[in-house]
């Protein structure tokens, strides 16, 4: 394409070096991680292509091609045109691979070709934010009747049939686009309640509906104090039941917690009487309504509607079950990993937890246990840091974006970014029940390091061609 | 305000990144469980047991040395979901296949609390069976051969002394915090248990990685957090181990004890109980147990110094020294004695011998009467006021020979014994009582108990002229100190002039010549100058015991020894010339009278004793 100006600014000027500092800290840092995480006894090289390192060396390299390729030849514009065609095709593959895919681990989500094996759901998070991008910049779009639901359409579709491939992790990444939904309009209301749903479904399980009932009101409280912007009630509510659950110990949480659903009461039957604060009763009331519906049924939806496996993870996630050696071994290696890192780590392949073996998938989900244990919290926390800062810029970016495609890509693609890290990490940590989705750039595997890749660089080749005129 | 949704976003987003970093946090930095989890699974700590110290005698010689043998462990963990060939197992260990059985199910049972912990196996596997059970370990991941030292004791002496070592149980780990953990061995009686401390040494690691398959991957940052252990520290003895193995056989099939002090530092050259504990029982001493203990002559009563016995005549020395200190005799006093000694319508009985005598004869001869006028005469001292404050006076002075209290050697289970107060007898007699009603304490009979301990110490005590060095069995050596109190010399109450005159009765007992009278003339060496003192002393259980004490050279004495023969009849038949032969092994390394040695070895006087 021929631009019409010579004003044009550099390559080194409009990339946004940020994004791509980030992408080779968390690449090259991945890297020496799988290394370390496979490395036994015998010293192999970190270039030995019979091992995993080396295999992610020729992973890096190829995705390199791939940014280069997204950089320097293809058009940024090209992607609006083509994204209702990508998307069919992804579709497409999803559905042939249920019939066709590989068993892998249970699950029908890899193409095997030869020693090349390729899952389409990987795919499907760009062609997916590609669409949504395409479709939500059209003028005129609004986040309301058929607009609203045919965005629905286009996260769903591809959700359903991943989920069908019995890829839930993966499906689980796209309950992220309610981020981006939220930034083009969705009211902050769905946002919340999609999250109070989960908590209280997940307290309910584990304690009694009773406490569901509690949390519902407390967490109600918190929204309350959120709308009417007063302070007071933030510093009543919110704060203490923040500092408690971190370190009030579990035999008192429920304590600390019915004296703070107490204390709402009595300030919602003061504020009542006052006559103050009407406008979100409705609201609260009709909440509070469907939370009790919940919180019963949730007792049937666990019991009666989740597989064996599903409720097994969360039980054990939630710490009714202490199963060290099945479901639980995996969490419980992967906190004795983490764990046994202490502040500064056991330094770079010193490990003893990741060098033999103890955690299984340990290059592949359970990378972030290598940083953990031969990095320290001070590696961890630095680590996250990077992560905050590139999904930071991308939101950034995309704010200053005046292309409402770039801006929505990006969000898009910070969503996924998002979910992917706190779902791994959350899972290593034992906060997130065990569903295998990798870490982005660094965890083992050519799939997700290009795809991740690939959807970085399409965001950064938009963000360029942007920045060539301002 | 109204604050833009992107940024609400952002704030959202450095929540869920505290929530991680605060539990990241609790994990890494407050929480400590984690790094132990990582350290036991990952890390192998295999003990090292050092050797333990090698038990000396006085000259050198090995009582309680080292031999290799192997404990196969097993980390059940390790093994899980493993089928074993338990018959070749049990072959190649020679064990039972029901026992291999047991320890399965147990180490299925116990799985959770056992976790990563190492389990003994098998004990006690001799290098030979090992090294067929090396072979084929490969088969059988999960085991494990751990090289410790075990006692090998080349010499039968000192089973009693020596004591044996068993595996630590729960109740003395408690006692040792932090020492023991299972499997270690500690000494359980004897000297083993005296010198636990210089003699366990202490245990060593090596590290090593395993990986999750639980195979042993390689040394811990190649060995450097390794630790070496130190072998325990050698103790000598101030045994002489040929003394001590010749009279262990000297008291085969007999009951009793047999102490040889080295009068000059009271180190104790012998100390013999009989029946014993052969050596040989001591290394698994837990298998032999029931036979030791069926034993009805309680060879794990160590009499030499937890037996009370009444001393007999030997005890009249003491009397003889005490009336000559208070002055009630001289040794020109002369008594009558008529076949015992009189008084009121009783008759205290004696032996034949010449009548009237002197108290040099009396020793020689052993006269009952003669003692019973001494000890009547301290007893009437018109120096105090009353029985009781003479009697408490002879009772002070006896005590000051040691007698009465334990001595305080280095030995475990010392016996203080019994020497009887004024308040005793004032309970026994309504205070109504007078020399006559204890004349029996004259002899050495009545209410004294002493052990064969006291009664060598009191001849070391005489052969030193009035005191005596605390009888001890470890030397002072390199690393091992003894207490202070073991160079001290203790006087008795009786000024060393007197002993002089008690000697030659006792000297003249043994070198007087047969038909003099002397009571112990079978003991005489040429040469050897023996000073000695018979005893007969009563055994309501049966025959009298058979009781001698001597010293010798007279002059410059070598050693001191009593001997203690129960049931053995007058201290003549047994005693002395068993304490004769040990004198001259000692002295001279050689016996020069083998018929009486012969008789010696070959007596066998256990069909008169009544087991317990």
């Amino acid at each position: 394409m021929n631009y019409p100006y010579d004003t044009e600014r550099s390559f080194k000027n409009t990339i946004d070096w940020w994004l791509l500092g980030c992408y080779i800290v968390l690449v090259v840092f991945g890297w020496l991680n799988i290394y370390a995480s496979v490395h036994g006894d015998e010293e192999a090289s970190i270039f030995d292509f019979a091992t995993r390192s080396g295999k992610q060396f020729v992973w890096i390299l190829s995705s390199l091609g791939i940014a280069g390729i997204i950089l320097f030849i293809i058009p940024p514009r090209v992607y609006e045109v083509i994204s209702p065609l990508l998307y069919s095709i992804v579709v497409f593959l999803l559905i042939a691979v249920i019939f066709v895919g590989t068993d892998i681990k249970g699950s029908h989500s890899w193409f095997q070709f030869g020693p090349v094996s390729f899952q389409p759901a990987e795919i499907s998070k760009i062609t997916t934010s590609l669409m949504l991008a395409t479709m939500m910049s059209h003028n005129g779009f609004k986040m309301q009747g058929r607009n609203f639901w045919i965005t629905v359409a286009i996260i769903l579709l591809p959700m359903l049939i991943i989920i069908a491939e019995k890829e839930t992790g993966s499906a689980l990444v796209y309950v992220g686009f309610i981020f981006m939904l939220y930034r083009e309009g969705l009211s902050g209301w769905l946002l919340s309640i999609v999250g109070l749903v989960i908590v209280v479904f997940i307290l309910t399980i584990v304690y009694s509906p009773f406490i569901g009932i509690l949390i519902a009101l407390v967490l109600i409280s918190l929204f309350d104090a959120a709308q009417s912007k007063s302070l007071l009630i933030w510093a009543l509510v919110a704060i203490p039941l923040i500092i408690l659950n971190f370190l009030v110990s579990e035999r008192y949480q429920l304590t600390a917690i019915s004296v703070e659903a107490v204390l709402y009461i009595l300030y919602s039957a003061f504020m009542a009487a006052r006559g103050l604060h009407q406008k979100f009763r409705w609201a609260t009331i009709s909440v509070l309504a469907g939370m009790t519906l919940l919180v019963f049924s949730a007792d049937f939806v666990f019991n009666d509607i989740l597989k064996d496996y599903q409720r097994a993870r969360i039980e054990v996630l939630l710490g009714m079950r202490e199963d060290m050696s099945g479901v639980g071994y995996n969490v419980n290696q992967s906190k004795i990993a983490i764990g046994s890192g202490g502040l500064l780590g056991k330094g770079f392949c010193q490990g003893t937890q990741t060098a033999y073996g103890f955690v299984p998938e340990q290059s592949t989900d359970f990378i972030f246990c290598t940083v953990g244990e031969e990095w320290g919290f001070v590696g961890c926390v630095a680590l996250i840091i990077v992560y905050l800062t590139l999904i930071f810029r991308i939101v950034l970016d995309s704010e200053h974006s005046r292309n409402a495609f770039t801006r929505i890509y990006g969000y898009c693609f910070a969503s996924c970014i998002f979910m992917h890290l706190f779902i791994n990490i959350g899972m290593t940590l034992g906060l997130m029940p065990v569903i295998g989705i990798p870490l982005p750039f660094m965890s083992y595997g050519g799939s997700s390091m290009w795809s991740f890749t690939t959807m970085l660089f399409i965001f950064i080749a938009l963000d360029k061609d942007e920045r060539k005129y301002f | 305000m109204t604050i833009e949704k992107h940024s609400k976003l952002l704030f959202g987003l450095v929540l869920f990144a505290l929530v991680l970093i605060a539990r990241l946090f609790s994990i890494q930095i407050l929480d400590e469980k984690y790094k132990t989890s990582a350290d036991n699974q990952a890390m192998f700590y295999q003990t090292i047991y050092p050797a333990r110290g090698v038990i000396y005698d006085r000259n050198g010689k090995t009582l309680a040395g080292n031999a290799i043998v192997y404990d196969i462990m097993i980390t059940p963990k390790e093994c899980q979901g493993i089928q074993f060939d338990t018959l070749e197992l049990a072959r190649t260990l020679n064990l039972d296949v029901e026992y291999i059985r047991e320890r399965f199910d147990y180490y299925r049972k116990y799985r959770r609390r056992i976790g990563w912990q190492q389990q003994i196996f098998a004990k006690r596997v001799l290098p030979e069976v090992y090294m067929k059970f090396a072979e084929i370990m490969y088969k059988y991941p999960g085991f494990r051969g751990v090289k410790r030292s075990v006692r090998s004791y080349p010499i039968n002496a000192g089973g009693n002394l020596l004591g044996y070592c068993s595996e630590v149980d729960d109740n003395y780990m408690q006692k040792h915090p932090g020492i023991y953990r299972p499997g270690d061995y500690a000494g359980r009686t004897g000297i083993e248990i005296a010198m636990e401390e210089e003699l366990r040494g202490e245990k060593g690691y090596n590290i090593f990685l395993r990986g999750s398959n639980s195979q042993i991957k390689a040394k811990y940052k190649d060995g450097e957090m390794d630790l070496e252990a130190i072998p325990g520290k050698n103790v000598v003895t101030c045994i002489d181990a040929d003394l001590q193995s010749y009279g262990q056989r000297l008291m085969e099939n007999k009951v009793g004890a047999m102490v040889a002090i080295e009068p000059g530092t009271g180190e104790i050259l012998a100390l013999i109980s009989s029946p014993g504990i052969d050596v040989n029982m001591l290394n698994d001493f837990g298998a032999n147990y029931s036979i030791i203990s069926e034993n009805k002559y309680r060879p794990m009563f160590n009499r030499a110094v937890a037996a009370s016995y009444p001393p007999g005549s030997v005890f009249k020395l003491v009397n003889g020294l005490i009336g000559l200190q208070e002055g009630v005799l001289t040794p020109e006093t002369r008594y009558k004695c008529d076949h015992g000694f009189y008084y009121g319508n009783k008759r205290l009985g004696c032996h034949w011998h010449n009548s009237p005598l002197d108290m040099e004869f009396s020793i020689m001869t052993s006269c009952n009467a003669y003692y019973c006028y001494v000890f009547k005469n301290i007893l009437e001292n018109p120096k105090y006021s009353s029985i009781q404050e003479r009697f408490d006076r002879w009772n002070e002075m006896v005590h000051s020979f040691g007698f009465g209290q334990k001595l305080g050697s280095d030995f475990p289970s010392e016996l203080a014994g019994n020497i009887p107060t004024s308040e005793f007898y004032d309970k026994r007699y309504k205070k109504n009582w007078n020399a006559y009603s204890v004349i029996s304490l004259s002899i050495g009979q009545g209410e004294i108990g002493c052990t064969p301990l006291h009664i060598a110490n009191l001849a070391a005590t005489i052969a030193n002229r009035g005191y005596y060095y605390i009888p001890h069995i470890i030397k002072a050596s390199d690393g091992v100190e003894i207490d202070p109190k073991y160079y001290q010399k203790n006087y008795t109450m009786v000024d060393t002039t007197h002993f002089q005159k008690i000697i030659k009765g006792m000297y003249k007992a043994v070198n007087a010549g047969q038909g003099s009278g002397a009571t112990a003339w079978v003991g005489e060496v040429k040469g050897l100058d023996i000073c000695g003192k018979t005893g007969t002393a009563q055994n309501p259980r049966g025959d009298d015991n058979s009781v001698f004490i001597c010293f010798a050279p007279k002059d410059d004495p070598k050693i001191a020894i009593a001997v203690y023969v129960e049931n053995g009849g007058f201290g003549a038949t047994w005693a002395v010339p068993m304490a004769s032969l040990m004198v001259e092994k000692y002295l001279t390394g050689e016996i020069t009278r083998p018929e009486m040695e012969k008789r010696i070895l070959e007596g066998d006087l256990m069909y008169k004793v009544k087991p317990y």
